[in-house]
């Protein structure tokens, strides 16, 4: 089987600073893949490296076999790459509903029409309503986004992701901000989220990474110092020392 | 080439009256976040007041300060009642809201002065020419222009970089946040930034006084091409303003000198004034045009 | 409902309006009213970028201004039996006249906009300026087309079986095409380009991940207004049989950013109830004195400060108390 996402040496330099120090991994159909690491280690850069927002320095990325490393975001998205936001990023003027609908509208395409009605997009319609009836925020349908509390954003984020039907997910931080019961929550949806696609998973939530993922990634200042199954990063010397460690010592 | 000479030279001279008001126009943009359409008008009040004080007394010297103090007394009025208003709204706000400003002062000028241009007297010690080089007397007036706009150029340089007032103006024009964290009353800092721009705005006014004539619309004719030397020089950076202000005073007036003669030789007489002139008014819009689109954030932006 | 029975009123008032200025003896307003009519295309069109694209353009006047030119161009090679560029008749067609205008303003839209799009806030807001400015000083210099001073249309474009000379029928004609301008509006902003582009208002960042190549949805935005504003131009030189680079003075664009602010933005009715306001507003203070412009200063200041939302918004509060 061959890897949906294939990231092979990928720098990105701020000025003097290498943000991205050549990082390859791979994600395979299924999997999740967990990014961890420190604060300010690059996972966020290379979140961005990934989706389109910033331009690598050198390197590459192949989405689904597919060298993507040149192209825009929504031509990224158009090959089946969806993501999330560590900070919530979605419309806040309209209803959770719209935002779900945006998506699935976006994806069908059609939408340079200036003469049709949106909301008579029966297809549309029944897809978003499809996906966000049996989800924990159906009765929250109606409720403009600027009224959701936190948890709540978090959750319509990854419906909206879901309402991209991407091959691959990136994930930023799904977790962060939520209580326990949020969490646990979350983690229950993401498990049924790998049935349909793969996951780049970038999370501080140790608990939550390591009931999820398959293999891990260990990223300190840009560059990846250990990879593996669950388990092997747990008992690698050097994350603990490098990761695992500094935070036994905070608690 | 004599007369290019003194087109450079004029061009110098209308090119520090533009950084002179860009300097103020960019500080507040680049720390305020204000689009301050008014700033036009601040030119227009130093000029009327230095000029009426002038003619009332005979005596040039003393339009001076009444110029800079009426134009700095008019930033703080329109600052505290007006502009402190506008930090938390949109650029539409501040557009509508200061272009009301504009209709309103330009009103109160022609009630007190009527709609006739003011003309003023040069000071006596510089109503003659000097002679550069042989062959090229240049007004005395001028090169004090000149003089001055260069010497007010060195003075923000030292001000904001080597004091503190500076350095909260330069970390204000790069991150707003930050200065606010160093626990600086940020409303004072505003103020007196914009009694700053007020004041530099006034001495340009009053110096223009002498050169073109003080007339009501001076300001928003002057406050177009102020705009687009800041946006050139990259909105909060003093330094674009000086390079864009000079830039762009001796490019427009270079265009507007020689253009039309070189177009007749191509056609008619009044057909190639005309589209000379016409194409000379483009060329700063031509010139923002083609910075912004290389680089979109001017050539000098803060924080880039 | 209760909307539906006041749009439907307001229609009828709009289509009667006639009949009453000249049983009330005003028939001045009636022009006015025109002019209303006009102006509220242009703020509507200059709304649907600025109110639901989130695009500051401080240059609409230009499409405006073109708009105009070509009704004006056309007509003076009509007059004069030129061609225009050596082989382009001129007309007096209305027919034809808008159309041009139409298709005219929509490229150099397209053209102003393709440059300006690729820079953002308060660039944006110069470059659209700036491009609008270079427009003006080009039709000054235009010695042909009677630089500064314009070309005086000495009369208004003829449509098949009308009397165009006729005010109350050349208000008509402007009443159907604003009437059927509104309307396809509001169709446009309820289309799925209206959906994207107002997301694209509310997080662009947020679109771009959802797979949207947002440069050319504001590009097209801007191109739509951009025709908006020149069917404008084109009725305003048949209603004042006049074109001028005033058309494309920045100070233009200013009066239609005002027409929007005052009426509220991102409303469908705001922009012309907005110009209705400014327009009567300003010939009520001309006629008091001739200083009106202060009044009228004071009073965008004290809208500005303080209120929000503009007209629309007043009247969703007094809808929201009764």
């Amino acid at each position: 089987m061959s890897a949906i996402l294939k990231i092979d040496n990928l720098v990105k330099r701020f000025g003097g600073l290498t943000a991205t120090d050549h990082v390859s991994l791979e994600v395979m159909p299924h999997e999740i893949h967990a990014l961890i690491g420190p604060n300010g280690a690059g996972k966020s850069t290379l979140i961005n490296q990934l989706c389109g927002e910033l331009r690598s320095n050198a390197g590459t990325i192949h989405l689904a076999g597919r060298d993507v490393t040149n192209l825009s975001v929504p031509d990224r998205v158009a090959l089946g790459l969806g993501r999330t936001f560590q900070i919530t990023s979605l419309l806040d003027e309209v209803t959770v509903r719209e935002n779900i609908g945006m998506a699935v509208q976006v994806r069908e395409g059609g939408n340079f029409r200036i003469w049709d009605a949106a909301r008579r997009r029966h297809a549309v319609w029944v897809e978003t309503d499809a996906l966000l009836v049996p989800s924990q925020l159906a009765d929250r349908a109606e409720i403009r986004v600027a009224d959701l509390s936190h948890g709540e954003k978090k959750q319509l984020e990854l419906l909206v992701a879901m309402a991209m039907r991407p091959q691959l997910l990136l994930l930023d931080e799904p977790m962060a901000g939520l209580g326990h019961l949020e969490s646990q929550q979350m983690i229950g949806l993401l498990r049924r989220v790998r049935e349909d696609a793969a996951i780049l998973l970038v999370e501080h939530d140790m608990e939550a990474v390591f009931a999820l993922a398959d293999r891990v990634s260990v990223l300190v200042y840009g560059r990846i110092i250990a990879q593996g199954r669950v388990e092997e990063i747990r008992n690698d010397p050097a994350v603990r020392e490098a990761y695992l460690g500094a935070e036994d010592e905070l608690c | 080439m004599i007369l290019v000479l003194e087109q450079l030279l004029n061009g110098l001279q209308y090119g520090v009256m533009l950084f002179l008001l860009a300097a103020g126009l960019t500080l507040i943009f680049g720390i305020m976040g204000v689009i301050n359409l008014a700033h036009g008008s601040l030119y227009m009040l130093g000029a009327y007041a230095g000029t009426w004080v002038a003619m009332q007394t005979g005596n040039f010297w003393l339009g001076l300060p009444a110029a800079l103090i009426v134009a700095a007394l008019a930033g703080f009025a329109i600052e505290t009642v007006v502009v402190r208003r506008l930090y938390a709204r949109d650029h539409l706000d501040q557009v509508l809201a200061t272009f009301g400003l504009i209709l309103v002062f330009n009103q109160l000028i022609i009630l007190m002065f009527g709609r006739q241009p003011v003309y003023t007297q040069l000071p006596s010690a510089f109503s003659g020419s000097i002679e550069i080089i042989p062959g090229l007397p240049y007004p005395a007036y001028r090169l004090l222009i000149i003089a001055v706009g260069l010497a007010v150029a060195v003075g923000l340089y030292l001000v904001i970089n080597k004091t503190r007032l500076g350095m909260l103006v330069r970390a204000g024009s790069t991150n707003r946040e930050m200065v606010r964290a160093l626990g600086v009353d940020i409303r004072m800092l505003y103020t007196l930034v914009f009694g700053l721009g007020a004041l530099l705005a006034g001495l340009a006014g009053y110096m223009a006084g002498p050169v073109l004539a003080v007339q009501v619309g001076m300001g928003e004719q002057i406050l177009l091409s102020t705009f687009v030397v800041v946006v050139i020089g990259g909105v909060g950076s003093i330094k674009g303003a000086f390079v864009a202000g000079i830039a762009l005073g001796v490019i427009d007036t270079m265009l507007r000198a020689f253009l039309p003669g070189m177009l007749r030789q191509v056609m008619a007489g009044p057909e190639a004034d005309a589209l000379g002139i016409g194409i000379s008014s483009m060329g700063i819009y031509l010139l923002m045009a083609l910075v912004l689109l290389i680089r979109p954030k001017g050539l000098f932006a803060a924080g880039s | 409902m209760r909307a539906r029975i006041l749009s439907v009123l307001l229609v009828l008032l709009l289509i009667g309006l006639p009949f009453l200025t000249q049983a009330m003896d005003q028939t001045a307003f009636l022009s006015l009213a025109t002019r209303i009519l006009v102006y509220g295309i242009a703020a509507a069109s200059l709304n649907f970028v600025l109110g639901y694209g989130g695009m500051v353009s401080f240059g609409h006047a230009a499409f405006f201004g073109i708009g105009g030119y070509v009704v004006g161009i056309l007509y003076q090679h009509h007059d004069t039996e030129t061609l225009l560029w050596g082989f382009l008749p001129g007309t007096n067609q209305m027919l034809i006249t808008l159309p041009l205008a139409v298709l005219v303003s929509g490229l150099a839209a397209a053209a102003i906009g393709a440059l300006s799009l690729r820079t953002g806030g308060v660039q944006f807001i110069m470059i659209t300026l700036a491009f609008a400015q270079m427009l003006f000083f080009l039709f000054v210099s235009l010695k042909t087309y009677g630089g500064e001073d314009g070309i005086i249309v000495r009369r208004t474009n003829e449509l098949p079986f009308l009397n165009m000379r006729d005010k109350t029928v050349l208000y008509w004609v402007v009443l159907a095409i604003a009437l059927t301008f509104f309307f396809g509006l509001r169709r446009l902003i309820r289309s799925s380009f209206g959906t994207v582009i107002s997301g694209i208002r509310q997080n662009e960042r947020r679109m771009a991940a959802l797979g949207v190549p947002v440069y050319r949805y504001k590009l097209y935005a801007f191109m739509l207004s951009g025709t908006g504003a020149g069917l404008a131009g084109a009725l305003m030189v048949n209603v004042l049989r006049f074109a001028s680079p005033d058309m494309m003075h920045w100070t233009k664009s200013g009066e239609l950013m005002i027409m929007v602010i005052l009426g509220g933005v991102g409303t469908l009715l705001g922009p012309f109830l907005g110009a209705g306001v400014f327009l009567m507003l300003e010939s009520w203070l001309a006629s008091l004195s001739e200083h009106w412009p202060l009044a009228m200063g004071l009073i965008l200041l004290a809208l500005v400060l303080g209120s929000r939302g503009g007209i629309m918004a007043l009247l969703g509060r007094i809808g929201g108390r009764g």
